[in-house]
């Protein structure tokens, strides 16, 4: 060692798991690929073009707001998640200009006017969908069947439009059931397989990307619901946007509670309210307004769920 | 009579790569050093009066500071030579200043006459504290606790249970674990005078998993010896070193925010110092060295014992010096220890590693509230607010937010996705703190 020697610093710790935000983006990217396939292959060349133009548009405005703000741009994937998602919860006969139009909103609005990563209240998929929809309500609710890559679609409505939802006569409904698991269905891009949903949402929770609590509460509330207003549970569950939403949208960290009580009051609030919608509101489906209210709540929630430090009670106690 | 109990595993924290790579190299004598620097005020005790002036010749173990206090204890001479300044220096784990005695070597490390006690083993309680008093005895609890006043608790405190801390949580360092291999009977020895001490009913030797070979030879000695003494396997994780985790692991009892372990019955000891404690009463020897690993990113990593106050560039020379470039050099393990700006920064009681390694930018991005520091702070706090706190200058509420508890293990960083260096901001927030405090 030479005497001049310069020793480098930093804070301790010393060592970093080294699992940084960008590998779990892309680590759940990679999970969200399963429902993307079964979308293409249900809904054909169209879903393909719904993605794509989704997922530029979402990244070319991560790209152009960053540049505005006058911050730098980090290719952390949470854009081209954020356009994917996007184009999953779309009907896969919109026209293009409004994906783009959306996802440019998604972007620009309701991520990055609010701060960027980390700092959004709302998720930028749900918001950017709440938009579209509150814009474009035809062609938001115009669904097709299942026509794989064949050229004509035929309108048709989703399980949920069907006037047998909210009655007791549920039992004989296997074909639909097995319709509705494996996706060929009527529905959003990628919403309609839950099998395919259901493996990738396994695939984040055994990589413990995602809090299984909040899964587990969301959907439990909507099957015990359901079966209190004497509707089919599994029609319920397979239904709609349920099973994405409740493992890929109300487990987003940014907009989600942060402590494990937080997160069950969360997801059993979501359930609740997409019951309330799907039986009493103007539109067949619930899930994605009901994880938009839990948004705004979750900062209340996090105000008031707190951990208890160790040592605590015993110390209130002590002092009383 | 069973003396091993079942194992025990940590509920919070995480598994980190061990990277213990030094566990089965014996303990070297590290070369005496040219020149010791000896901080004054390196332990929590009160003040001392400096014995010595500039000039004045010194033998190793020879008293330098002392005081009528109680609550402190005296420094000794690690070396023999010459007193060459008494001034001030910077404190390596805290950046602040601090007074200095600096001593050069004659080469020739010429002791003092050691007094062991006359008649170890039917010594009072008053006289052992008097013993480990005058020896200097620091424990290595990461607080620098005095020995001599952790075995005299509060008279309204009973003390039930004694813990030696055999655990050694962080990766890479391996000097407890050498200590107990090589200087087993010692430590047992050292831990019986604390049992004459405190009286506890039970007396616990806590291990961690990862090292088996010591859980076997200390059984065996305990067995040899007919000691009263269980040892507690514990999974190895992180962090579980600290006081209050490795009670609540071991006896399953929690210390308030802001009590303390005698408040549950209960009184925490590394085994480094049931080692020193041994020494001073069976040989009179005062606290003047320990046992250092020193490891990562030098030629030839090895486990030394060292005198303090040792310069560290000392100890990295010895081993080979650094062979990487952009290395830093870190005092203590690698989730806790101190990076040092100064090659001449000393080696302390508390110093149990020298790392070095090759230094990894910080990102601080921002926050995307994953929870994942809440789930593995082993105080449970919520360290993800620390950091929202001081960028604002919010430090009341970091107060509010238990933030006193922190004891800075540095799993929350390590864990964070956004690469946040939590502890940092948490340092700042004491630091503000205790200034605010210190004005009103």
């Amino acid at each position: 060692m030479t005497p001049e020697m310069e020793f480098k610093v930093s804070p301790s710790p010393h060592l970093w798991r080294g699992r940084s935000t960008s590998k779990i983006m892309y680590l759940t990217l990679l999970a969200l690929l399963l429902p993307t396939a079964a979308g293409i292959y249900f809904f054909g060349y169209r879903a393909l073009l719904v993605i794509l133009v989704s997922v530029s548009f979402a990244v070319l405005t991560e790209v152009l707001v960053k540049k505005l703000r006058g911050r730098p741009f980090v290719m952390d994937g949470s854009a081209i998640i954020t356009g994917l998602l996007l184009a999953l919860v779309l009907p896969p006969t919109i026209p293009l200009w409004m994906v783009a139009v959306g996802s440019v909103f998604s972007i620009a609005i309701v991520k990055e006017a609010f701060g960027g990563l980390g700092h959004n209240i709302f998720n930028p998929v749900l918001g950017g969908r709440a938009f579209l929809t509150a814009c474009f309500s035809v062609e938001m609710t115009t669904w097709i069947k299942p026509m794989g890559f064949a050229a004509d679609a035929i309108i048709t409505t989703t399980p949920l439009g069907e006037n047998f939802v909210w009655s007791w006569r549920w039992a004989a409904r296997l074909d639909l059931y097995k319709d509705m698991f494996l996706g060929d269905t009527a529905g959003s891009i990628g919403t309609t397989s839950a099998l395919l949903i259901l493996i990738g949402g396994g695939i984040l929770l055994a990589l413990k990307l995602i809090d299984w609590r909040v899964p587990l509460a969301f959907v439990g509330t909507v099957a015990v619901l359901s079966l209190v207003m004497g509707a089919d549970p599994i029609l319920q569950m397979l239904a709609g946007g349920l099973m994405l939403g409740a493992f890929f949208m109300a487990t987003d960290p940014v907009t989600s509670p942060i402590t494990h009580r937080g997160r069950i009051i969360f997801a059993v609030g979501c359930g609740v309210l997409t019951i309330i919608i799907r039986r009493f509101g103007g539109m067949p489906e619930g899930v994605y307004y009901a994880i938009l209210f839990m948004n705004a709540v979750t900062p209340l929630i996090d105000r008031y769920v707190k951990v208890r430090p160790f040592g605590f009670q015993k110390a209130v106690q002590s002092a009383t | 009579m069973n003396i091993r109990l079942d194992k025990k595993s940590l509920r919070y924290g995480v598994e980190l790569p061990q990277n213990k790579l030094m566990a089965q190299s014996p303990i070297e004598l590290a070369p005496l050093p040219e020149m010791v620097t000896i901080p004054l005020e390196e332990n929590v005790g009160a003040a001392s009066e400096t014995l010595v002036n500039k000039g004045d010749k010194v033998l190793t173990g020879q008293k330098i500071t002392d005081s009528d206090e109680f609550d402190s204890v005296p420094m000794h001479a690690t070396v023999s030579g010459e007193v060459t300044s008494i001034t001030t220096a910077i404190n390596p784990s805290t950046g602040q200043a601090m007074k200095v005695i600096a001593i050069t070597s004659d080469g020739e490390d010429k002791w003092v006459e050691l007094q062991p006690c006359p008649n170890p083993e039917a010594i009072s309680s008053e006289e052992i504290l008097k013993a480990v008093r005058e020896a200097g005895v620091v424990d290595a609890d990461g607080i620098t606790s005095l020995a001599h006043v952790k075995l005299l608790p509060p008279k309204d405190k009973k003390i039930d249970t004694v813990i030696l801390n055999g655990y050694e949580w962080e990766p890479y360092v391996t000097s407890d674990h050498r200590v107990m291999l090589e200087y087993g009977e010692k430590v047992l020895s050292g831990l019986n005078i604390m049992k004459k001490v405190l009286s506890p009913v039970n007396v616990y030797v806590a291990i961690g998993d990862n090292k088996e070979d010591a859980m076997d030879s200390l059984e065996e000695l305990i067995v040899k010896a007919g000691y009263d003494f269980k040892i507690t396997p514990i999974k190895a994780g992180y962090p579980l070193g600290d006081e209050k985790t490795l009670i609540k692991t071991v006896v399953n009892r929690e210390v308030l925010i802001g009590g303390l372990a005698a408040d549950v019955g209960v009184v925490v000891y590394n085994v480094s110092t049931a080692k020193a404690i041994h020494e001073a009463i069976y040989e009179g020897k005062p606290y003047i060295e320990r046992v250092v690993t020193v490891t990562g990113t030098v030629g030839n990593p090895k486990n030394l014992l060292v005198r303090f106050g040792t310069p560290v560039k000392n100890l990295i020379e010895y081993c080979g010096g650094i062979t990487e470039e952009g290395s830093e050099v870190i005092i203590g393990g690698p989730m806790t220890g101190i990076s040092q700006f100064d090659p001449d920064s000393p080696i302390f009681s508390d110093t149990n590693c020298v790392l070095v390694k090759v230094s990894q930018p910080i990102m601080d991005m921002d926050c995307i509230s994953c929870g994942h520091c809440i789930e593995v702070c082993p105080m449970k706090l919520m360290p993800t607010l620390y950091p929202k706190y001081v960028k604002v200058g919010r430090y009341n509420e970091c107060a509010t937010a238990y933030i006193d508890i922190c004891t800075e293990c540095g799993v929350c960083a390590y864990t964070c996705p956004a690469n946040i260096p939590i502890v940092q901001y948490v340092r700042v927030a004491k630091k503000e703190l205790s200034r605010r405090m210190g004005k009103e």
